[in-house]
């Protein structure tokens, strides 16, 4: 059947920021289904909040929105637009729910908008659990004993009939937000009434615990003939009781028979039917009895997932893309397979003749007073992918590329007793547990018991850790050619090894090589070479015969950012693919290294070949040495690549752009000290300190308050403010290891300074202002985490002009080719630097979108040698519409932690706002970041002695919007001197009822809370913010947030949907 | 653990790949094919069809989940009829609730030379772009040139009846109906037609798809002549899949142009397609390394729909020399290749994959419906 002649237009919704549970696999569908439609001649109309993803990149649809992806905000663009049909599964959890507001409300009708890839039923079927459950039951499907509670009462009369330990799902959302697991009443209880608030449908789930069954997932694809086919089959290595995107996962299945299989098979594809998924891909989960292989189905997602971007990326085939055709109208066989240049249809299941690893990022360090176990809640920030012939060398090489400082399988601990706890109670570390456990010489049958992990993982962990031994009495020298050869077919990376031989991984190399024992790359073709592919899509591994087959064209290879993590993420992602594009439309032959699954970036036809490797130098100077391209990009992945920069060099790497020694000259304080007082700018009084003692002296000479960090970091890693001797005391004893090699770096903190971004590209001669943004929260609190405008909403014309001289001055000195960011801080109008980075920012895309100045891609250009003046660029554009980002936060996914800001990056993602006034562009920011404005009730104000002045204005404000005002006594007082009508509230030490009471009852719709930045203050004030996260009430930690709130309230209902391409013409 | 032997596999083209003994030492030859299937090892080592076949799995992990004695597809007796096992590698532990040994022991068992090791894509590579090679795998003591040589003059398949090979010599019944997780085989419970199978190396899940559908079967030596089979009276036969080239079959090809002639009916699967479309005047050809995986996509006919099959054939049906008396039913998509037919004057049909999948995927399972439909409508 060929596609369907009846709609003309198509809105597709995206997903929004990045959150725990929904990351950049999100802009990866997005993309495909952006691009596999718009092919088709269909007008492409898309919605997403999120600012540095791909898909919102003015050239993916005919008309973008950057927009709150809110019903009420959708109906409006629905309303302007007018599309014949809403495609609600590329964007998640957040694009179904939306899709299924604007049904509810009767707008999908109003407009005559058909839901197409998934209808409402459909979602209904599969989302709410109990008619899951139904459905499973009536197609003989067995499921996990459960029932559903709407309230507390319910969930204990359920709880008696299951026992201990039980599973708690809240129905509607993602990431199993709110989930967990019990194993007695207080626990059952906190979960239930965090779940019950988490589901907007008020509904639990409560289930039979299968904890330690095995667990596995089928990606399904299926189209409107009924023809089904299975892309992937995905074991998780973690057992149930571990949430899927916290598992390390393997695929394909490795421990089923082909009955269990095929059984299996059958049951996904009748579950798509029973659900009424009509076309597209879905996930189905499956747990089985380890001991007599009863399979429960567990869950379904009726779009596509995480699961299907690791499928794709795993199978090379492209489910997105394809859910995207179907949707349409096209049948399976109507479509070719891509990979293997369209010989062979869509029509088939891939199979595959390697093994993929993946392996969970987490980001517990960021946040010390969250339970770091693992549950049926998601918590990982990111994930890496390794592709190789045995599990053996594809764990090893995910491992090395998670880059959190391991190499392979490195000791943890030889404490038994740990070592059990931690096998028996995973947290994110239990693979080098599991290790470690075999190094104490545990057997395979008391990890099991401890971890119900596969006894078939375990063997090939057991050998692994065995090999390891086997090299404890040797030296490199005494390997021989086919020891060595054994090693690195299983997985061992040239740094594991010259730790285990006591060596350094050069020596390694240079020994290796002196055998000609280098990696050969395999392609991935979905069809394990029964055809020949000409998809330039491949991994490493140690075999006889390489597949690379390397051209001799003038080719750029880009060095992506492998996992996400809080400070790295998709924003590096867009810039890398930017280049990839920009160099390919000029003629290059792109290639690009990376290890992340969730990406545009590893998507097989971003860059002309794909190398999915691990970012570390031993695997990029293999690949240097099969390519020899003409320049390599290490500027746009973030810390990953720029890290190996200095050794890439070292190792005659050409790498374009600006040069490692200026990228260090940046990082290095003293170089850098040195080249801007030579320039004659500012920076706050510094010292580096390489000693405890030499930090405290340091700390008198400037004086309190402090910012204090280890120097080269990314996302404020352990930075923290200092007020006193006794903080930073605290601080060197526990926050950092400070030696010679590492030393921490002391700046004098600046309050109440204005802290301004600036994106700039310089090409040896001119530079380009890219955007001047102004911070919303005052200097101190990361710019990660900080909401910002551009243009600037508050700082003088002459005030720019000197940042934008500063900037210049400053790129011209560190000789940038490409992009570079710059921090600066502006206390009384003096102007101080932050910091410079020669790279590319987390702001870039962002910069992009509300200037319509593609930098990632000039930048790029100039990299290659192509100046701004040759690429017409040289004006920098200050557009006449407001543009605001503001952070997203991972909070309510980690119980426990505080939400106080800081100089530590906390935030996971972004989204933008955009309006003709600041205020209304600020406005969206917040309800895009899912911050609830209200237009009433009791705002709660409590701030700091500093900050009482300017809270009167605020207090106003919220008093002429109808707020009633209830503040602690101190601000009591001041708001009442200045004519207020406001109601004094007991601090939670000044007695009941106190203000978490009143919080925790519904009665407080507002919170405004600044606090001294003193840890005693900050803990005093804890329980506030905890009960406001818990309570979901709208809560601002600086004075400049609350400030720029009112504002917003003010002008909420004024607000207007703006299409980007049209903004992007007023320019 | 013990060092394991080395092994060597050498290519008629004059290839050697170095590997490690996983099976018992010795030598063996044949025609080196590859399968993408990556589960099933152990339905399709005993498969008959792979009777002199030196089979390479793509998959690199074989032996995940060990052996056990109902993953045999073997027709009467339990065996191994792949001349030898190419793998990539053998893993340390089978993990399977369902596991009685480990593949090696149930290789070892079965005197099947066997070699781990090896780079399967290369091997896959020169498959696929020379077409499927004479092979010798050599584990013990090793000796290339005399393995090269054991390679060359292997003769290949073209030509090569295996079906009287490994067919049973005795008819025999069989009432094993199909595997459910929670009680294994089911035993047949009632009866409602007798079919009559032709063992040119039939599959045993053939033969439970037919018990679990009411059928009383017979399984009948491959040259049982057509007065024996119609003397039986059955409601239907069934040609049977197997090995080698058909058209030296002449004994089944007349077999079956009898039987059409009675108006018995007919249902043939992989060889047994082959032989039907002989029988009505069609011919075959050797293909250039055949179909062998658990995912190829074929295509109804009658209905478009697509069905993931499994696959196992060396040869093909020529689809240009079909008669007119017979229709097109089945296509193969990934290289427009005949997959199965009717007759349009007589009650016979066949299908060129497999159906009874064991390894692979369902979705044909509706063949065996509509034998069992045709056999009612001609019931007297």
């Amino acid at each position: 059947m060929p596609k369907r002649t009846d709609i003309q237009s198509i809105l597709i919704i995206g997903a929004g920021p990045i959150i725990i549970g929904q990351a950049c696999e999100f802009d990866y569908s997005g993309v495909q289904a952006c691009k596999a439609l718009r092919e088709e001649g269909y007008r492409i109309i898309l919605v997403n909040s999120n600012p540095a993803t791909i898909m919102t990149d003015p050239e993916m649809a005919d008309a973008t929105y950057i927009e709150p992806i809110t019903w009420r905000m959708v109906e409006k663009i629905i309303e302007v637009e007018r599309p014949d049909a809403l495609l609600p599964t590329m964007g998640g959890q957040t694009a179904l729910n939306c899709a299924l507001d604007l049904v509810k409300h009767g707008v999908l009708e109003k407009y005559h908008v058909e839901l197409i890839g998934a209808t409402r039923d459909a979602i209904d079927k599969a989302e709410d659990r109990e008619k899951f459950k139904q459905a499973m039951t009536r197609i003989g499907l067995d499921s996990a004993r459960s029932s559903m509670a709407h309230s507390m009462e319910e969930a204990m009369q359920v709880q008696a009939m299951m026992g201990y330990p039980v599973i708690i799902r809240p129905s509607f959302t993602m990431g199993g937000s709110g989930g967990g697991i019990a194993y007695n009443r207080e626990e059952f209880v906190d979960i239930c009434e965090r779940g019950l608030d988490a589901s907007p449908t008020k509904e639990l789930l409560i289930e039979e615990s299968v904890i330690g069954w095995k667990e596995f997932e089928m990606e399904v694809v299926r189209d409107k003939q009924d023809n089904c086919i299975i892309i992937c089959s995905i074991e998780n290595l973690d057992p149930m009781g571990i949430h899927t995107g916290d598992s390390i996962t393997v695929a394909p299945a490795q421990t089923l028979t082909d009955k269990e299989y095929q059984l299996m098979r059958d049951a996904s594809i009748a579950v798509l039917r029973e659900i009424g998924v009509e076309t597209g891909g879905s996930n189905v989960q499956f747990a089985i009895n380890p001991d007599d292989g009863r399979m429960l189905v567990i869950e379904m997602n009726p779009r596509v997932s995480r699961s299907s971007a690791l499928a794709s990326k795993a199978t090379g085939f492209p489910i997105a893309k394809i859910a995207a055709k179907l949707a349409v109208g096209y049948t399976l066989n109507e479509l070719g397979n891509d990979i293997t240049g369209g010989v062979t249809p869509a029509s088939f299941e891939p199979t595959i003749d390697y093994v993929v690893t993946k392996i969970p990022r987490f980001a517990f360090e960021k946040f010390p007073q969250a339970n770091d176990r693992l549950t049926t809640q998601m918590k990982s920030v990111g994930e890496v992918m390794a592709i190789g012939r045995t599990f053996q060398e594809s764990l090893q090489k995910a491992l090395r590329g998670l880059e959190t400082g391991v190499d392979g399988l490195d000791e943890k601990t030889d404490n038994a007793e740990k070592i059990q706890s931690e096998l028996a109670n995973p947290g994110a570390d239990r693979i080098w547990y599991v290790a470690d456990a075999f190094r104490c010489n545990m057997t395979i049958e008391e990890v099991f018991n401890l971890t119900r992990i596969d006894p078939w993982f375990l063997a090939q962990i057991e050998d692994l850790i065995r090999q390891e031994q086997a090299l404890s009495k040797k030296w490199l020298e005494t390997l021989d050619e086919q020891t060595l050869r054994k090693y690195k077919r299983s997985g061992f990376s040239d740094r594991r090894l010259a730790k285990l031989l006591h060596t350094d991984q050069t020596a390694v190399r240079i020994y290796r090589h002196q055998f000609n024992l280098r990696p050969v790359y395999k392609r991935v073709d979905t069809c394990a070479a029964e055809f020949a592919t000409s998809t330039a899509y491949m991994y490493s591994t140690y075999e006889e015969e390489c597949e690379s087959f390397p051209t001799d064209r003038k080719k750029i290879m880009v060095l992506g950012g492998g996992p996400n993590r809080i400070g790295q993420g998709i924003e590096f992602d867009y810039c890398c693919v930017h280049a990839a594009l920009s160099l390919r439309e000029d003629g290059y032959e792109t290639i690009m290294v990376n290890c992340n699954p969730e990406t545009v970036s590893t998507d097989y036809d971003t860059s002309n070949r794909l190398y999915f490797e691990p970012l570390t130098l031993e695997d990029v100077l293999e690949i240097v040495a099969v390519e020899k391209p003409h320049g390599v990009i290490v500027h746009y992945g973030g810390q990953t690549p720029l890290k190996l920069a200095r050794d890439l060099e070292a190792n005659g790497v050409p790498i374009i752009g600006t040069s490692p020694d200026m990228i260090d000259c940046a990082e290095d304080r003293e170089r850098f000290q040195k080249m801007l007082q030579d320039l004659g700018l500012k920076q706050p009084p510094n010292r580096t300190a390489r000693n405890p003692e030499a930090a405290l002296d340091a700390a008198e000479e400037i004086g309190y308050p402090l910012v204090v960090r280890p120097s080269y970091v990314l996302g404020g890693r352990a930075m923290e403010i200092v007020h006193e001797q006794g903080d930073l005391e605290r601080y060197m004893r526990e926050a950092v290891k400070v030696s010679n090699d590492s030393p921490v770096l002391l700046d004098r903190y600046l309050t109440n300074a204005v802290e301004v971004d600036i994106d700039a590209i310089h090409d040896g001669e001119t530079v380009l202002i890219g955007g001047i943004m102004e911070h919303i929260e005052q200097a101190g609190v990361h710019s990660g985490d900080s909401a910002c405008s551009l243009p600037p909403f508050s700082l003088l014309p002459e005030m720019q002009a000197e940042l934008r001289r500063q900037t210049a001055a400053m790129a011209r000195a560190l000789k940038v080719v490409g992009l570079m960011n710059v921090q600066f801080a502006i206390q009384d109008g003096k102007v101080y630097v932050l910091e410079v980075n020669p790279r590319a920012s987390r702001t870039v895309p962002f910069v992009s979108k509300a200037t319509g100045l593609p930098l990632a891609k000039i930048s790029a250009r100039c990299m290659a040698g192509k100046t701004l003046r040759e690429q017409g660029f040289f004006k920098e554009i200050t557009p006449s519409f407001y543009s605001v980002k503001e952070a997203v936060f991972p909070f309510i996914k980690l119980p426990g932690v505080d939400t106080i800001l800081g100089p530590e990056m906390k935030s996971t993602g972004e989204v933008m706002g955009v309006g003709d006034t600041f205020a209304e562009a600020f406005v969206k920011s917040q309800l895009a970041s899912d911050i609830r404005l209200p237009k009433s009730g009791k705002a709660f104000i409590s701030v700091r002695q500093s900050d009482k002045f300017h809270a009167i204005e605020i207090a106003h404000d919220l008093a002429k919007l109808g707020f009633k005002l209830y503040a602690t006594k101190g601000t009591a007082a001041t708001l009442a001197e200045a004519g207020l009508e406001v109601v004094a509230v007991n601090k939670v030490a000044e007695g009941r009822p106190h203000i978490v009471d009143m919080i925790k009852n519904g009665e407080i719709s507002l919170i405004i809370n600044t606090v001294k930045n003193k840890s005693s203050a900050i803990r005093d004030s804890y329980s506030i913010r905890h009960a406001a996260l818990q309570a979901r009430v709208t809560y601002y930690t600086t004075l400049a947030g609350a400030r720029a709130a009112c504002v917003g309230m003010i002008h909420m209902q004024e607000l207007k949907a703006y299409n980007l391409q049209r903004l992007h013409t007023q320019i | 653990m013990s060092q394991r032997p080395p092994a060597i596999l050498a290519l008629a083209d004059g290839t050697v790949f170095h590997g490690v003994s996983i099976g018992i030492e010795g030598v063996t030859v044949g025609e080196v094919a590859f399968n993408t299937a990556m589960t099933g090892y152990q339905e399709i080592l005993t498969d008959p069809s792979y009777c002199r076949q030196i089979i390479t799995l793509t998959y690199p992990h074989i032996g995940n989940t060990g052996a056990n004695s109902q993953d045999i597809e073997s027709g009467q007796i339990d065996a191994v009829h792949a001349a030898g096992l190419v793998i990539r590698d053998l893993p340390l532990m089978a993990s399977s609730w369902r596991k009685e040994k480990s593949l090696t022991d149930f290789l070892t068992e079965h005197q099947v030379v066997a070699i781990a090791d090896v780079d399967t894509r290369k091997l896959t590579r020169i498959l696929r772009e020379r077409g499927a090679q004479s092979g010798c795998i050599m584990a013990g003591k090793i000796d290339k040139d005399q393995a090269l040589a054991n390679a060359r003059t292997f003769p290949g398949l073209a030509g090569m009846d295996l079906a009287k090979v490994v067919s049973c010599q005795q008819s025999y019944t069989w009432n094993e109906g199909e595997w459910s997780l929670a009680s294994g085989y089911q035993a047949q419970t009632e009866t409602q037609f007798h079919v009559a199978a032709l063992d040119f190396g039939i599959k045993r899940n053939i033969l439970r798809k037919l018990a679990q559908r009411g059928c009383a079967i017979t399984v009948v030596p491959a040259q049982t002549p057509a007065e024996e089979i119609i003397a039986m009276e059955p409601d239907g036969v069934f040609l049977s899949n197997g090995p080698g080239d058909p058209e030296p079959c002449d004994y089944a090809i007349s077999v079956t142009r009898t039987l059409l002639e009675k108006n018995i009916p007919i249902f043939g699967i992989c060889l047994g397609h082959q032989i039907l479309a002989l029988a009505s005047g069609a011919r075959t050809v050797k293909m250039k390394f055949g179909h062998h995986g658990a995912n190829h996509p074929v295509q109804d006919v009658n209905n478009q729909k697509v069905f993931i099959t499994s696959q196992n054939h060396g040869f093909t049906v020529d689809a240009d020399t079909l008669p007119d008396t017979v229709r097109v039913t089945h296509i193969s998509l990934f290289d427009s290749s005949l997959q199965g037919f009717e007759l349009l004057d007589k009650p016979a049909f066949c299908f060129q994959g497999h159906p009874e999948a064991s390894p692979g995927p369902h979705d044909a399972d509706y063949l065996f419906d509509h034998f069992i439909e045709m056999m009612r409508g001609f019931k007297h």
